[in-house]
């Protein structure tokens, strides 16, 4: 699909649309719909598209396998350090008033907000994970059919027959 | 200190998932190990306290609060006598078992791959560690699947010595899903009836619904068999009870050594744990006993194990699968302590999770330091390393004879305490199926004895020698943990005793 016009420019123009847009439901998920797993996966899924048009390899460029690896970890210890961070202050695991003590409403929601980027951040990373497991290998062959390749891929099955 | 007194249950879950985690993130070039080694040990030390507490403060249950919700809306930890013994039997395996895995994962597994099976190592104990501790049925099912999805990964993780280990993985996947689903839609019964997740709230709700079945009006009455029933098939596949265990000896023969002994000493027990939680304190014996009868069933399950597996662990060539279909066998021995539902039989089936654990825990690492040192573990490969490996082979021959039930071994004491259970019941028959489960495994063993001591080695086959020491003392130390435990059974006793009487409800 690179050498498609039409893939290259729409993605370009939505790509940074779907940054915003995961970032929008990802903050919004204390108090309205949305929340981290939805803004994890159309975050990655703004990456995939990338990947898709411009090839698994130049996604990896921009976004390391060792990066993605370190942000799957991450995530979880957010979400658990939130817990711990309750035991050290003297409150049970996950009391998210140890945030705030003495203002339980505006603690809750603080809790909830560094809870759910821990999510948000594991599944953007693990999302990404599944891709690059199905697409290693296939870097020399971006994902679709090529325009290009068509002919070839015909030839090749004539000369078999 | 106070603070851990404080936090004690929340801990034992959440260190190991915060090590596991910065495991994965700098578990590199043996860091892993270190890490896995501190948390296991600190855990350890955790469930000990826990252990001590409960049984030092006489048989009421301790609740920690998650977030401070109250029960019944917020999940609870829970520790009773019941499952502080087996938190301290996973614990203790846990410990031993990651001291005895360095050496034998250098070997196994792939040096780049190592932070992962490090991580996955400490998730897989924080799924069944927190199976065990919480109270509520659906977080049960949660790190189920925490504990089921890593111990896939694990056992595919043996691909490097033979690649059955892919398909076995993948079976045991299918077979774990499904259970865990029949588990999950069982609870989703029990919750459209009651509309509670916690295991006391359950069992509280469910009173209710049973005083309803004697009148002319009863609610619920299928519903709640069918979600009890689901269950009881789901913690089956968990457990590989007879008929659902097909899953178990491919896993156990192909996965990595310290998987392997990690896994037959806890994860099966942890799924015995569950089967007694959920029968004793969520539906309760009056209701799966003496209303449904079930427990004829698990007794029928139970001695068609026992001879089942004990008689296809006498066909077997390879080692490691000769002691997965024995560990079936030895499933079946818990469940029918836990049908015999009275104080003798339930003290079998805790004992024996215990006993079981050291004893094939000592074996399963036994033959992972054969297959270290020669390479393979069929019986051709035990021949005469009776003289080579004097010590592994002493330890693997104290877990056979604890298999068969000598006095003096801890096997001893649980099947002691288990013909005492089925005779009180009144079971002639399963004191019977007991005896001959002890015959056959008698036959089993003695295949393994007599190739090792008995046996020559080949002419020009190469030079063995005793495994390296940092596997051979987690060896020997859990060998040498069934014999006291075998000699000296107060411990023991005792804390299945309190167990024992809290779940029946009778004061000792």
């Amino acid at each position: 699909m690179k050498n498609n016009p039409i893939m290259r420019v729409v993605a370009r123009w939505n790509i940074p649309f779907m940054f915003v847009f995961a970032v929008y439901v990802q903050v919004h998920g204390e108090i309205g719909p949305g929340g981290g797993f939805q803004a994890g996966v159309i975050m990655a899924a703004s990456f995939i598209l990338y990947g898709m048009v411009f090839g698994a390899a130049e996604m990896r460029r921009v976004v390391p396998r060792r990066l993605t690896d370190i942000l799957a970890a991450a995530g979880v210890l957010l979400y658990a350090g939130t817990g711990i961070y309750s035991m050290l202050m003297g409150y049970p695991f996950l009391d998210h008033v140890a945030i705030w003590p003495g203002n339980p409403g505006g603690a809750e929601p603080w809790g909830m907000v560094s809870v759910e980027w821990g999510v948000g951040i594991t599944v953007f990373a693990v999302m990404m994970t599944v891709f690059n497991e199905i697409t290693e290998g296939t870097d020399e062959a971006p994902l679709g059919t090529d325009t290009e390749m068509v002919p070839a891929l015909h030839q090749n099955k004539t000369e078999i027959n | 200190m106070d603070f851990v007194h404080q936090h004690l249950p929340a801990l034992v879950v959440a260190l190991p998932l915060v090590t596991g985690l910065v495991t994965a993130m700098v578990g590199r070039r043996g860091a892993g190990w270190w890490i896995a080694m501190g948390s296991s040990a600190a855990v350890f030390a955790l469930c000990a306290q826990l252990l001590a507490n409960v049984a030092g403060g006489g048989s009421q249950s301790v609740t920690y609060l998650l977030g401070n919700w109250p029960i019944p809306y917020g999940i609870g930890l829970v520790v009773d006598p019941l499952n502080a013994a087996v938190l301290a039997t996973v614990a203790l395996i846990g410990c031993v078992v990651t001291l005895y895995a360095r050496r034998s994962m250098a070997q196994e597994v792939p040096e780049d791959r190592s932070h992962f099976f490090w991580a996955l190592w400490q998730f897989c104990q924080v799924g069944l560690l927190g199976i065990t501790i919480t109270g509520d049925a659906f977080n049960f099912y949660v790190l189920l699947e925490i504990s089921s999805l890593s111990t896939y990964t694990l056992i595919a993780m043996g691909k490097g010595r033979d690649r059955r280990a892919l398909t076995a993985a993948i079976n045991y996947l299918v077979i774990g899903s499904i259970g865990a689903c029949f588990y999950l839609l069982g609870v989703a019964y029990l919750y459209m009836v009651t509309g509670s997740l916690n295991m006391a709230d359950i069992h509280a709700r469910l009173q209710d619904i049973f005083a309803t079945w004697g009148t002319d009006a009863p609610v619920y009455r299928k519903t709640v068999i069918a979600g009890f029933a689901f269950i009881m098939v789901g913690l089956s596949l968990k457990l590989a009870l007879f008929p659902l265990h097909l899953w178990l000896p491919n896993a156990y023969t192909y996965a990595p050594a310290a998987v392997t002994a990690l896994l037959a000493s806890t994860a099966t027990k942890v799924g015995a744990y569950g089967f007694i939680r959920v029968i004793y304190t969520v539906v309760g014996p009056d209701f799966a006993w003496r209303y449904l009868h079930s427990d004829y069933i698990l007794m029928i399950c139970a001695m068609m194990a026992i001879l089942g597996g004990s008689l296809m662990a006498i066909r077997q060539v390879n080692v490691k699968k000769l002691l997965a279909y024995s560990s079936i066998g030895q499933i079946g021995y818990i469940a029918l302590g836990i049908a015999s539902d009275n104080v003798y039989g339930l003290q079998a089936a805790i004992i024996h999770i215990f006993n079981h654990a050291l004893t094939k825990g000592a074996m399963f690492m036994a033959v992972g330091c054969v297959l270290y040192r020669v390479g393979g573990v069929r019986l051709e490969h035990l021949r005469g390393l009776g003289r080579k490996m004097p010590l592994t082979m002493a330890a693997f021959t104290i877990g056979g004879l604890g298999l068969i039930g000598v006095p003096m071994t801890a096997g001893f004491v649980s099947k002691w305490y288990l013909v005492g259970g089925t005779l009180e019941r009144g079971w002639m028959g399963a004191a019977g199926v007991v005896l001959v489960g002890s015959v056959l495994a008698l036959v089993y063993t003695w295949r393994c004895i007599e190739s090792i001591y008995f046996g020559k080695r080949e002419e020009g086959a190469p030079e063995v020698r005793e495994a390296p020491l940092s596997m051979l003392v987690p060896t020997l130390l859990l060998a040498v943990a069934s014999l006291y435990f075998g000699m000296d059974s107060r411990l023991t006793s005792d804390i299945s005793a309190q167990a024992a009487h809290f779940l029946l409800g009778v004061r000792p």
